[in-house]
């Protein structure tokens, strides 16, 4: 697995406690329009994901962030 | 009350809607008001007191109404000293300084009220501003620059995250209350980069308090300064009213601390005191602060006068407490649900359902003759829909057998208790 890949699988096992509607999660899904995710869900998972990764995603970045696929590019790009 | 948090959805007009313009991102919640007041309830936002007799009672829709959420949680509003200081300095300096602080606006009395606070907290400096709001605004948009992280409860004011807002500094969120979460946060943060962590003393929609000396601490071993809101513990908790981090003994390691004058003060106002000594280099670079009017002559009159008296209120503390904790333990009984398990401070939240039957149940409190705060999303945590009510040193101990009482019959008429 490439590095991208891994932090990939990571990232979606950790929407997977998150995605009550059962929603199938590709790059391409959104936060707040297809999960329907709260800021308090968004709290939690955000929380889940910087300690996964050892980061910090500070809220200006979080706003920036639409899809999964660019979470993961974000997370990749804050490990270094 | 967050606002951005990974990008929230764009707001589209409903179908339907054939007028488009600015105003159109607010038509869910047109829509949301007009379905409740549909039901013939009582504008919950829309009160207009017709009278006010004391601290704690109004006239309300020409109603006797017991005032339980005003945040007046010293009484001082109609403290006849209070009144006479504000009478004579209208007369002698008339209504208003027309002027900014830093120009024509600075006028004795804002000296003394920047003294009174000085002696109040202890503290080496105090700065006085128009509100609450703006002395949130100014310091932590002033404090915190570009390359500076901000490290904030996400339960925070919304003065604090407009502060956030109106500052560019790079925001970090953590768990309401959670030290663990703050201070893996704080670590994971550059060392050398400027840190600001934000808290409140008492947080004001539950009434819970922080647990500021685990929490001070904590900022203080990463080298990040710390600024408390007490916004609503100045006057009542800790030994001299002075708030949170006075009563769990780390207020010397807090770097700014933030209130205001429209709570236990009893008027309007907001200020920071600090014994940092590059502090009164803020009062040429704080934007809120410089390009305001100062408070009116009147206002700082009654606001020194005010603070003065509350450095001698033991007893009106002490009898605050036992009203909170009489209010606590009695809707707990009636079998309501709580925002807090122990009486934390002088708000007790009393968690609805949902909005509706939290409005119905605003409304039929309103008809027994009671005044509460009725909360929502976005300002409460997590979707909570609260009764929110805030206790007065002037609340007799009979007021509060009343007032439980009053909650008892609507709480039975509108379904929300058996």
């Amino acid at each position: 697995m490439t590095d991208r890949a891994e932090t990939e699988a990571k990232v979606m096992a950790l929407i997977e406690p998150f995605n009550k509607k059962g929603v199938e999660v590709t790059e391409a899904t959104r936060f707040a329009q297809d999960l329907e995710w709260d800021s308090l869900t968004v709290l939690d998972f955000v929380a889940n994901i910087e300690d996964e990764f050892d980061i910090i995603i500070t809220m200006n970045q979080q706003a920036e962030i639409e899809t999964v696929g660019q979470l993961v590019d974000a997370v990749g790009k804050l490990r270094g | 009350m967050s606002t951005s948090a990974l990008r929230p959805a764009a707001t589209e007009p409903p179908e339907g809607s054939s007028e488009t313009d600015l105003f159109s991102k607010f038509d869910a919640l047109i829509e949301t008001r007009e379905q409740l007041l549909s039901t013939g309830l009582t504008d919950p936002f829309g009160l207009v007191m017709e009278e006010v007799v004391s601290p704690t009672v109004a006239i309300c829709n020409g109603r006797k109404t017991i005032l339980l959420g005003t945040y007046n949680y010293m009484g001082m509003t109609f403290d006849p000293d209070v009144i006479a200081a504000g009478k004579k300095a209208l007369d002698e300096f008339g209504s208003g300084t027309t002027g900014s602080r830093v120009l024509n606006g600075t006028y004795v009395g804002h000296k003394a009220v920047e003294d009174a606070l000085k002696d109040f907290y202890a503290m080496d400096h105090a700065m006085v501003f128009s509100t609450g709001y703006q002395a949130n605004l100014g310091i932590i948009s002033t404090m915190a620059g570009k390359d500076d992280y901000i490290i904030l409860d996400i339960d925070s004011h919304a003065s604090i995250y407009d502060g956030c807002a109106l500052g560019n500094a790079q925001i970090v969120p953590f768990r309401h209350n959670d030290i663990d979460a703050l201070e893996k946060r704080l670590k994971r943060l550059p060392p050398e980069a400027g840190k600001l962590v934000v808290l409140e003393g008492v947080y004001s929609m539950l009434g819970d308090i922080a647990p500021l000396k685990e929490m001070v601490a904590v900022c203080k071993a990463a080298g990040a300064m710390v600024l408390v809101d007490e916004a609503h513990s100045m006057g009542f908790i800790g030994e001299h009213g002075r708030g949170v981090a006075e009563a769990q003994g780390v207020i010397d390691d807090v770097d700014f601390i933030i209130g205001t004058f429209s709570k236990s003060v009893g008027t309007v106002g907001g200020f920071c005191v600090s014994n940092h000594p590059k502090f009164e280099i803020l009062r040429l670079v704080c934007r809120p602060y410089v390009f305001t009017a100062s408070l009116p002559p009147s206002v700082v009159a009654t606001a020194a006068t005010s603070i003065r008296k509350l450095m001698h209120g033991k007893a009106k503390r002490d009898h605050l407490w036992e009203n909170s904790k009489k209010l606590h333990a009695g809707l707990k009984a009636l079998g309501f649900t709580l925002g807090t398990d122990e009486p934390q401070s002088a708000i007790i939240a009393v968690i609805m359902p949902d909005l509706e039957r939290g409005a119905a149940m605003w409304e039929a409190l309103l008809h027994e003759g009671l005044y509460v705060n009725l909360a929502r999303p976005p300002a409460t945590p997590a979707g909570m829909t609260l009764l929110r009510c805030s206790l007065c040193a002037e609340h007799s101990s009979e007021q509060v057998d009343e007032i439980l009482g009053m909650f008892e019959a609507a709480g039975r008429a509108t379904g929300c208790i058996n």
